[in-house]
């Protein structure tokens, strides 16, 4: 006896409508979802681009006047990049720390678990809180001599990471087999021996991947920054002092009412987004470099 | 050897654990309750077990494991005899894995799980109030059901890792690794390129590269959790033929779930079920003529 598609029930009319619909519709969603997203990097692209092109754009520093030539975004890049550099010294370190205190420490006692969810309510907390936080505590109290400064910022922004690089390092750390951990320990080795030379070299590439992550997004908020390190034209290393970042740079230019100056918010903007899809290009190099060995 | 004191001296417990009281009264040669007993598990001892290295026999005492409140090991008591291979069988579930695991004391590292009672190698009381328990397991050595080296490292610092680890100063680390490599009859396939990583290698030399990992720290006995189970026959042979070398110098205990590795490899052979032994006797014995009824249907492979 052979089988032939005629034995089989035919697909009801109702089912092949049904399912034409249904892939039309989630077909039609995801357009809709990419609209925005398209258009964002279309606007960006066509007036940054011309933006870039102004000569001095990426080497002169803006000159807050408001007549005469505005000059370009090289102490807001610079002033970006040194402070989310702090922040991410302070904010890598204490993150893989706290995640390796509950993978490997805390597991599934009750304070690593209140820790998990103090972490995810930190994740959730809009960024102009950090901001807030640390104006009253460091900008308003004059800690360390002076109100408004880079390395404020640098905290506010840290506090902003440090859940994040929790979270990506937590779920890294667990996927280190155990068996790793047990053939370790079973030669002898102290706990804290197993953690450094085999939990976090293997675990290496993957942390590598989230703390960049991290730095993406500190790079990108602009409400920290607003409320510690403020605004600044002038080119500066000093940590001490005001420091301008592409986010505020990019806040306060939008606000001109002049059409160049305007521009160079585009240009700035192009930059940031630039510079954040640099550090995931990177990011995902590495996880998937690590996938294949 | 040492003297056995600690288990003659000992009254057997009465009742259920007539089973497990013979193998104490088995060491001791001199005043033996069951001669003919004792004869059978002799017979399975090397000839010469005080010649070349020293050995160091593991001796449990009333062992009771438990994780969380479930009961996984009942009031065990086995010897375990110097440089003699020693093999666990029992369906899963019976323990065997876990009382390895009691061992070198790793089973604590399960969140939940504690073990009481004694276990003894020679003298020294592993679960005592001041040993410090990685010393314990740097004298008992494990090898893993599925081979683990360490994927960071190349082959070389694989078998170093068990130095490094322990933060021991070896002055010639490179004579060592090749030792223990030879000692595990891996060094002329590696030699030349020791520096590549561990994990390219097929299985059967990962898990001969993690046997010379454990044997590079030196332990005195290496506890085997079903180290063959996840390799080819041809892997296995190898492992086999190893684990009869090993003996020489270390006292072996190997969980299996292959009856014929068993018997192949190991002078006595302990039969477990649902935490408890069944029954200790020398391998052929346990293979020809069990004394327990369930023994003998599992041997036969009627269950489990």
């Amino acid at each position: 006896m052979s089988v032939a598609a005629s034995t089989l029930p035919e697909i009801s009319a109702r089912r092949r409508v049904t399912d034409k619909v249904m892939r039309g519709t989630l077909v039609a969603g995801t357009l809709i979802a990419l609209v925005p997203l398209v258009l964002i990097l279309y606007f960006l692209i066509k007036r940054g681009v011309s933006a870039w092109t102004t000569s001095g754009f990426f080497t002169t520093d803006p000159t807050g006047s408001f007549f005469g030539n505005p000059g370009g975004i090289r102490s807001a890049i610079l002033g970006s990049v040194v402070m989310v550099a702090l922040a991410s010294v302070i904010a890598i370190p204490i993150g893989i720390g706290v995640a390796l205190y509950l993978t490997e420490y805390g597991r599934d006692g009750w304070f690593a678990n209140l820790v998990r969810y103090f972490v995810d309510v930190m994740t959730g907390v809009p960024s102009i809180m950090f901001g807030l936080f640390i104006y009253i505590v460091l900008v308003k109290a004059h800690v360390g001599g002076s109100g408004f400064s880079a390395w404020k910022g640098s905290v506010a922004l840290s506090l902003l990471m440090v859940p994040i690089v929790i979270r990506s390092a937590e779920v890294v750390l667990l996927l280190v087999p155990s068996s790793l951990r047990e053939a370790a320990l079973a030669l002898g080795a102290p706990r804290w021996r197993v953690v450094a030379r085999v939990v976090l070299p293997t675990a290496a590439p993957g942390l590598v991947t989230g703390s960049l992550l991290s730095v993406a997004r500190g790079m990108g908020e602009t409400a920290p920054l607003l409320f510690t390190a403020t605004a600044a034209f002038a080119l500066t290393f000093n940590l001490g002092a005001l420091m301008n970042s592409l986010p505020v740079q990019i806040y306060t230019d939008i606000q001109s009412p002049r059409s160049e100056i305007i521009d160079r918010a585009w240009g700035a903007g192009l930059a940031l987004v630039v510079i954040v899809l640099l550090l995931n290009v990177v990011a995902r190099f590495i996880a998937s470099r690590s996938r294949q060995a | 050897m040492n003297p056995p004191e600690t288990t003659s001296s000992k009254a057997p417990p009465s009742g259920a654990a007539d089973k497990t009281t013979k193998e104490q009264t088995d060491m001791s040669t001199a005043g033996d309750r069951s001669p003919e007993r004792a004869q059978a598990t002799r017979v399975a001892a090397k000839p010469g077990a005080g010649t070349g290295k020293a050995g160091h026999g593991v001796k449990l005492k009333d062992l009771n494991a438990y994780y969380g409140n479930q009961h996984a090991i009942k009031n065990v008591t086995i010897d375990f005899p110097a440089n003699e291979v020693t093999a666990l069988i029992g369906p899963s579930g019976s323990g065997k894995s876990t009382v390895v695991r009691c061992i070198n004391r790793m089973h604590e590292e399960i969140p939940g799980a504690r073990a009481e009672g004694r276990i003894m190698l020679d003298d020294l009381d592993v679960y005592g109030p001041n040993v410090d328990v990685t010393a314990v397991r740097r004298l008992i050595g494990m090898v893993f059901q599925k081979p683990n080296p360490f994927p960071t490292m190349s082959i070389f610092d694989n078998v170093a890792a068990g130095l490094r680890l322990t933060g021991t100063k070896s002055k010639d680390l490179r004579n060592l690794v090749e030792h223990s490599l030879q000692a595990v009859g891996l060094w002329d396939e590696v030699k030349d390129r020791l520096n590549q990583p561990g994990i390219g290698l097929s299985g059967g030399q990962q898990q001969r590269l993690c046997i010379a990992r454990t044997v590079a720290i030196e332990p005195e006995v290496i506890l085997m959790d079903e180290p063959a189970s996840a390799l080819d026959p041809i892997s296995t042979l190898k492992i086999e033929e190893l684990i009869d070398e090993l003996k020489e110098r270390y006292t072996i205990v190997i969980v299996t779930h292959n009856m014929q590795q068993a018997a192949r490899v190991a002078n006595s052979t302990v039969f477990m079920l649902e935490g408890e032994v069944i029954e200790h006797d020398a391998t052929n014995k346990i293979f020809t003529n069990p004394s327990d009824e369930r023994t003998e249907r599992y041997v036969t492979g009627k269950f489990g």
